[in-house]
């Protein structure tokens, strides 16, 4: 893992441009939505939440954001109006179940590891216990649950399809945003219009 | 229940929306449930769309229903990934098998106009021997239609789609794009300068959106949201070229209609029954056709069993829902020393079809593959769920999406009876049996992603592209009702009529018996082209089951 994570977009906001050509009246409806009607926990329980919240900030730190994208109310949502993706593996049980069945082997995990829940643990001690997930290093019964793709699929898939669809996401990486009816003139390389973000700059060029 | 709160149904009290406007409607012809109509189409996409546009204008009485939305993209469609996940089919399939399938986005649709609302417009031909691989290459098996028929239909599709594409494609026999190429995009040319270090061609592609005016649909601006609805109407998907002709023709579109079972009296179809609007009702057809795609257009004969037809229509095969094909789509993604800024321009500007035109391989088949433009969720979902990158290093992985070009194959997967569509013991919310999918790719289709893996990586590199990453995933649907010359092995004969019922057909591209090595939508609209005007000519000669009025 590298160090601290700087943006190669300082500055860059794909809000600003909000009043311009790059943003119609139904995105700015939709990104109105987003950002001013953030959903209350509905279906998660009271217990449950801290373990999401770490879950969260453990997969995408948000440490250099100085107003962080609500995931784990978004996750909510979606499984409080049963949002579905079209798939259900067969070893998989509905994205409910799965989910706080997932949330708790979490804080079983990290029992197993002498801690009192996954929410207490360092954060970089949370980092550990999600790569030995992932590579299938468990210490509990996950009562069926395959931990993977419930890690992939589900967790990993989930928060950052709300992260980088949320206009803070998109600034970061320096996509251009919303766009439309206004779309793009500059095609070739290293050209931008003047409503894309300005040359990025990267620490170290890999 | 997919979580999304559907609009009203909008094609109501004889007036349809006008999809070149944020809130007008259009006239539309309506009929009576009573009133047998001589085709119900259930599907209006690249099967059902085409079908319903060109019966509807040789005189047919034509209804056709989708289960999704009748969108009017320029008031409906958002540039935001989250909010557009509503033209996806999001209700669950039961996906299993060895190699199981993602659906949702990357293969199905739920609107008036089907997949191509969120399609990626690329419009490439099959190679001509592909529709007699067995024949002519020895593998799969021979569709039962002739390439020159299908080449005609091609020509047709691609005119009533006005795609552009460049002067000189270099592979195949020589085809007239009607509109002049896009300009190729920074991400395009990195395929383009790796085809040339390699030494073999590349090519423009021919895109499905328009590069000039054209009707009431402006040029391509470029905003590199096709995957997520075009919202200037620049794409030309099934919901802006033929939904308008099959109402200027007087056929009628039923959205937001749930076509659940297909009903039956003395070996013919004599209806469907749909839910729409809270209630569930009967249309009369003198004709049904299935135009649902691979895996709904099973789904909906399989529900239909009765005491004649025990194990669903047009099934006594026992072939519907099976030789089930996906295309692999894994890809190769390498960092740039450049911006590349691939989220601007359609996706998929350069092609290259080298290895679906030479046959001294270690698999049978082919692939193409495409330079790539993903938006950023699109691209991080696939970084975590073939990689499982998480924290400071997604952060930074993600970081580079400026600078990232890649490579992307359409593989042809081989026709196999197990990969197939069954009905799964658990209900959707309107009671209907979910779909059950297996899908197992078999030592070919893996030969294929290796070579095509390590080729499109050796490309890439040659680029000037570095830290490779490989990831795997798979598109589009291909069979699962295919088309062919005998009874035994098919479900229907080359017109798409059911061997086992005269006045049921299916037109999408479930028929297909092989996939190729190109993204299938032209195929299946000029599929659909055909069999409008089989259907037409065997009307003419008292054939097909046929009105007056």
């Amino acid at each position: 893992m590298t160090g601290r994570f700087h943006p190669p977009y300082p500055g860059w906001n794909v809000l600003d441009k909000w009043d311009s050509p790059s943003f119609n009246d139904v995105t700015r409806a939709v990104l109105r939505k987003r950002l001013e009607e953030v959903p209350k926990r509905r279906f998660f329980t009271r217990k449950e939440w801290p373990t999401l919240q770490a879950l969260c900030d453990t997969v995408l730190p948000q440490n250099h954001n100085a107003d962080p994208v609500p995931l784990a109310n978004w996750i909510d949502a979606a499984l409080h109006e049963e949002r579905g993706s079209g798939t259900r593996h067969a070893d998989m049980p509905a994205p409910p179940r799965a989910w706080r069945q997932g949330l708790a082997a979490l804080d079983a995990e990290a029992r197993a590891r002498g801690a009192a829940d996954f929410a207490s643990l360092m954060p970089d001690a949370r980092g550990a216990l999600l790569h030995d997930v992932d590579a299938g290093r468990l210490r509990t019964d996950w009562q069926r649950l395959p931990a993977r793709r419930f890690f992939r699929n589900l967790v990993l898939a989930e928060i950052v399809a709300i992260y980088y669809s949320h206009p803070t996401g998109q600034s970061e990486i320096g996509f251009g945003g919303p766009a439309s009816p206004r779309g793009y003139v500059r095609l070739q390389p290293n050209r931008a219009d003047a409503w894309e973000a300005p040359p990025g700059q990267w620490e170290e060029t890999p | 229940m997919n979580g999304w709160a559907d609009p009203a149904p909008r094609a109501v009290d004889g007036r349809a929306p006008d999809v070149f406007s944020t809130a007008g409607t259009v006239p539309m012809r309506q009929f009576s449930d009573r009133d047998a109509v001589d085709f119900a189409i259930v599907g209006t996409g690249c099967g059902g769309g085409v079908l319903a546009a060109k019966l509807a204008e040789a005189g047919f009485s034509v209804v056709a229903f989708d289960a999704g939305p009748f969108w009017r993209p320029l008031a409906d469609f958002a540039s935001d990934e989250r909010e557009q996940d509503k033209l996806y089919w999001l209700d669950p399939r039961i996906s299993a098998g060895d190699d199981p399938v993602e659906f949702g986005q990357n293969n199905s649709g739920r609107a008036v106009g089907g997949s191509t609302v969120h399609f990626q417009m690329v419009a490439l031909r099959f190679r001509p021997e592909w529709f007699a691989s067995r024949s002519r290459l020895g593998y799969g098996v021979d569709w039962p239609v002739d390439w020159r028929t299908m080449w005609r239909y091609y020509d047709e599709v691609e005119r009533a789609c006005a795609i552009s594409g460049p002067v000189n494609y270099p592979w195949g026999p020589k085809r007239h794009y009607p509109y002049r190429a896009h300009e190729v995009n920074a991400a395009g040319q990195v395929l383009a300068r790796g085809a040339e270090a390699l030494g073999v061609p590349w090519a423009p592609t021919p895109l499905a959106t328009v590069s000039a005016p054209r009707g009431k649909s402006p040029p391509c601006v470029y905003r590199g949201m096709c995957k997520i609805g075009c919202s200037t109407n620049a794409k030309q998907s099934v919901l802006i070229t033929f939904i308008p002709r099959a109402l200027d023709a007087g056929a009628e579109i039923r959205d937001l209609a749930m076509v659940g079972r297909i009903e039956t009296e003395d070996g013919r179809a004599t209806g469907v029954e749909y839910h729409r609007d809270g209630q569930w009702r009967f249309q009369r057809a003198r004709n049904v056709v299935c135009a649902g795609y691979s895996i709904e257009t099973p789904r909906l004969l399989l529900n239909s069993a009765s005491g004649a037809h025990p194990h669903g229509l047009a099934n006594s095969s026992g072939n519907v829902g099976r030789y089930l094909m996906v295309h692999l789509n894994d890809a190769v993604w390498g960092v740039m020393e450049d911006e590349i800024r691939w989220y601007k321009v359609p996706p998929s500007m350069a092609c290259c079809e080298h290895w679906n035109y030479i046959d001294d391989k270690d698999f049978d088949g082919g692939y193409s593959f495409m330079s790539q433009g993903p938006l950023p969720t699109d691209f991080a979902r696939m970084l975590v769920t073939n990689e499982g990158v998480f924290g400071d290093e997604l952060h930074r992985q993600m970081a580079l999406y400026n600078r990232m070009a890649g490579l992307k194959m359409v593989g042809e997967t081989m026709p196999q009876a197990d990969n197939r569509v069954t009905l799964a013991d658990e209900h959707d919310d309107l009671g209907l049996p979910r779909a059950h999918v297996t899908y197992s790719c078999c030592d070919n289709d893996r030969r294929m992603r290796r070579h095509a893996r390590d080729f499109m990586a050796r490309m890439l590199a040659a680029a000037g592209g570095s830290e490779l990453l490989e990831t795997g995933s798979t598109a589009h649907l291909m069979g699962g009702c295919r088309m062919g010359n005998d009874p035994e092995t098919s479900v229907t004969d080359s017109d798409g009529r059911t061997w086992d019922i005269p006045n049921l057909w299916v037109c999408d591209g479930s028929l297909m018996p092989t996939a190729g090595g190109v993204n299938p939508s032209m195929t299946i609209m000029a599929n659909a082209a055909r069999i409008a005007d089989r259907i037409t000519a065997l009307a003419g000669r008292g054939e097909a089951e046929r009105a007056h009025g």
